[in-house]
């Protein structure tokens, strides 16, 4: 492939033997062309216009700028980034799929791109058949895959079905046959794009597995995926694409790390810009009616903490005494809403209020994404005996390490009586994300440590960091 | 020109394998299979030969005797060289998967069109070739073997054609809208239901001259259906037009081949 013919020569990085893949001053710009624009170049091809020069483009949209990244032969090189960064693009520039805009791509070897998995099955024939097409696509002779048909066979563990229409396959068939066939290709350089996020597990590992062989082999392997775990585990080095530039290029965890942090970054806008809508969405207005708060609160010292009424986004209460802020604060103090998971966490809640209370009791409240609750209490359970609220002031409760399993979790906050009548209840108003770099399930992770006895040996020990910061790994 | 030429060479295991593919695709799922191959003209040769016969009696001229034979002479070229320009046409909008997601040539698509149909016309000749021995029992005459060269011509025009419309469908989907009604009116503006001879108006009797369709059905007519030579220039005219569309439409897709990718 020899992408445009600019003489457009490469500075330094020589080292030793040319790269398998060499990128210089890359730029992908994909046009569009408005339909009314088309269908005047419609009408002017006919009339005898120049066809070529009448589909230029009424829009510009540059999916990719300036990149420039060599990856060595026999090297392992992770690409990650948000949806929509330009990674796909890339993959199929290196590929052969689509040609850069301007710049110079250059790839040694035979080259084998997993973008879509069994992109050329057709439906209606057999197993066989489409392993046949598809190899010979991918660029073997029929020989090759005469020879290779067990193996592939045997990989994607089909050797029951492969006679039947490849239509009747499930969607993990179709997938593990297509893997298997682009696999079996035997390339000297391997795309991956994203392919690994299906499949059950197992074949996940197989894929893993075998990748990890072709890694042993010496092969080249540019590998796009959202899972950072194989970025660390697999690949030499890797790069983090935003809007279509390198934003991090080198070691993994450092790159990854900026990433997940940009990431962070972007979730904490969004998590306070949706935030705001919400509260102002509401006014500031409290609701007087004197309806009742949903019981399943620790708020009233409910023992049934279950939930069956659908989880609505309100605020309501007498009004005698109000909550103006609300807040989330991580460890130095810092307002946020993205943590991840083991970080301390303190709840402020800002009141105040006209005239003097006796009887008040402060509630919070934290909520799953689909409504199940997870915690709750309050200052009555807790055996607080309330004497004088008044005037304005603040309450925290602070939650040394916040063991939630990762997710979205909203949060109610309640001034009310100890019998339950509400001064001020917002509920889900505020909400928050946990991260975690394990995948942990069910509601809260509980402390816990393993340990082994006798013949149990590993590789690699894993474990819950204790310091649980932004990533599994310490900052390099 | 030589250099694609000789890629397509290349890909010579990759287009049979996907013409194959195309013809067990196509009758997979019924019950007659690939037996359609063949019924599938047996019934249209029924239909033509109602409508033409009984129905609606065209005017004939001498030596279109029986007309039924003389129908399908023309039909099955032309049914084949239909099929090859609207699925040709549709070849790359259809198989976008393949453009966008894997490393293929996009020009194998329009050629795996052309001879796809090609197949099918070719299976369709034998049983053309049966009913003319039991309605002419004098035989099939030597100039039959005349017949591949006509088959060439028409391979290399509808190349040629599918290789400019499946370009412009990519970017233009109206073409296959528009491609339907031109090859209606192509049809009865080539003889196939009605023999050359028989259109004497001058200005109509230079589109039909005009039409490389015309050529090329009477090529058929010749080496098939009356028994002759094959008219060496007209044909020869219409091959060297041919391989000028080819070299056109080629030029026209290999213009537009980096913007498949991004528009199919």
């Amino acid at each position: 492939m020899d992408g445009n013919q600019r003489p457009n020569q490469v500075q330094g990085q020589d080292v030793g033997s040319p790269p398998a893949i060499r990128m210089v001053d890359v730029t992908k710009q994909y046009r569009r062309v408005a339909q009314s624009h088309k269908f005047l170049t419609l009408k002017s091809a006919f009339v005898g216009g120049n066809i070529f020069k009448l589909l230029r483009p009424d829009e510009v949209f540059t999916a990719l700028e300036g990149i420039s990244i060599d990856v060595a032969r026999g090297e392992t090189f992770g690409v990650i980034g948000a949806n929509g960064a330009g990674k796909s693009t890339l993959m199929k520039i290196i590929a052969g799929i689509t040609k850069a805009t301007t710049g110079e791509v250059e790839v040694r070897g035979k080259i084998s791109a997993l973008i879509e998995l069994g992109a050329g099955f057709h439906p209606e024939i057999s197993g066989r058949e489409n392993v046949y097409i598809n190899a010979i696509m991918l660029g073997l002779t029929r020989k090759q895959v005469e020879e290779r048909f067990d193996d592939i066979v045997a990989f994607a563990e089909l050797e029951e079905f492969i006679d039947a229409p490849v239509k009747h396959y499930s969607s993990g068939m179709y997938m593990r046959l297509g893997f298997s066939v682009a696999i079996h290709v035997d390339p000297d350089v391997l795309v991956i794009d994203e392919v690994l996020a299906v499949g059950d597990e197992s074949f996940v590992h197989k894929c893993l597995d075998k990748i990890g062989e072709f890694k042993r082999r010496g092969k080249t392997i540019l590998l796009v995926t959202h899972g950072m775990e194989t970025v660390r585990r697999l690949c030499d080095r890797a790069a983090w694409i935003n809007q279509g530039k390198v934003q991090a290029i080198g070691d993994p965890p450092r790159v990854i790390d900026s990433y997940l942090e940009w990431v962070a970054g972007q979730e904490e806008e969004e998590m306070s810009r949706l935030e705001r809508d919400r509260v102002s969405g509401l006014g500031q207005g409290v609701d007087r009616s004197s309806k009742q708060p949903p019981d399943e609160l620790g708020m009233q010292g409910g023992e049934d903490a279950s939930v069956n009424a659908p989880y609505e986004v309100g605020r309501w209460g007498s009004g005698e005494a109000t909550i103006d802020t609300v807040r989330l604060l991580d460890a130095v103090g810092a307002p946020r809403h993205v943590f991840t998971t083991g970080e301390p966490v303190t709840i402020e809640i800002g009141f105040s209020l006209a005239k003097v209370l006796e009887d008040f009791v402060f509630g919070i409240g934290v909520f799953s994404a689909d409504g199940v609750s997870c915690y709750g209490t309050n200052t009555d359970i807790e055996r607080f005996e309330p004497a004088v609220l008044e005037g304005s002031g603040v309450a925290r409760i602070q939650i040394p390490a916040m063991n939630l399993v990762p997710g979205t979790y909203y949060l109610d906050v309640a001034i009310h009586r100890r019998d339950g009548q509400p001064y001020d209840y917002h509920r889900g108003l505020y909400s928050f994300r946990l991260h975690s770099p394990f995948g942990d399930v069910g509601v809260a992770r509980l402390p816990h440590r393993w340990s082994f006895e006798g013949g149990v040996r590993w590789k690699r020990e894993g474990g819950i960091p204790l310091d649980a910061g932004s990533s599994g790994e310490p900052l390099g | 020109m030589w250099h694609s030429l000789i890629r397509l060479a290349q890909h010579r295991v990759l287009i049979e394998t996907l013409v194959v593919r195309e013809l067990k695709a196509r009758y997979r799922g019924t019950v007659l299979g690939f037996l359609w191959t063949f019924i599938h003209p047996l019934m249209l040769l029924g239909v033509y030969t109602f409508v033409f016969m009984f129905v609606f009696k065209p005017a004939r001229g001498d030596n279109v005797d029986p007309y039924a034979l003389y129908l399908f002479c023309g039909l099955l070229p032309w049914t084949w060289f239909a099929s090859s320009l609207s699925e040709g046409a549709n070849s790359l909008v259809a198989n976008g998967n393949l453009i966008k997601k894997i490393i293929f040539p996009a020009e194998v698509l329009p050629v795996v069109a052309v001879l796809s149909n090609g197949v099918n016309f070719l299976l369709g000749l034998p049983i053309y070739l049966g009913f003319w021995l039991a309605f002419r029992p004098e035989g099939i005459s030597v100039h039959i073997l005349l017949l591949p060269i006509v088959l060439l011509i028409q391979v290399v025009l509808s190349l040629g054609l599918v290789m400019f419309l499946s370009a412009l469908t990519v970017h233009y989907r109206d073409v296959r809208d528009l491609l339907a009604n031109v090859l209606t009116l192509w049809f009865f503006g080539s003889p196939i239901i009605y023999p050359l001879d028989l259109i004497a108006h001058p200005t109509a009797r230079a589109v039909l001259e005009f039409n490389p369709m015309t050529h090329i059905i009477e090529g058929y007519h010749a080496t098939i259906f009356v028994g002759e030579l094959i008219h060496w220039k007209r044909l020869g005219v219409t091959g060297i037009l041919a391989l000028l569309v080819l070299v056109a439409g080629y030029y026209f897709f290999d213009r537009l081949r980096d913007s498949f990718a991004e528009e199919v």
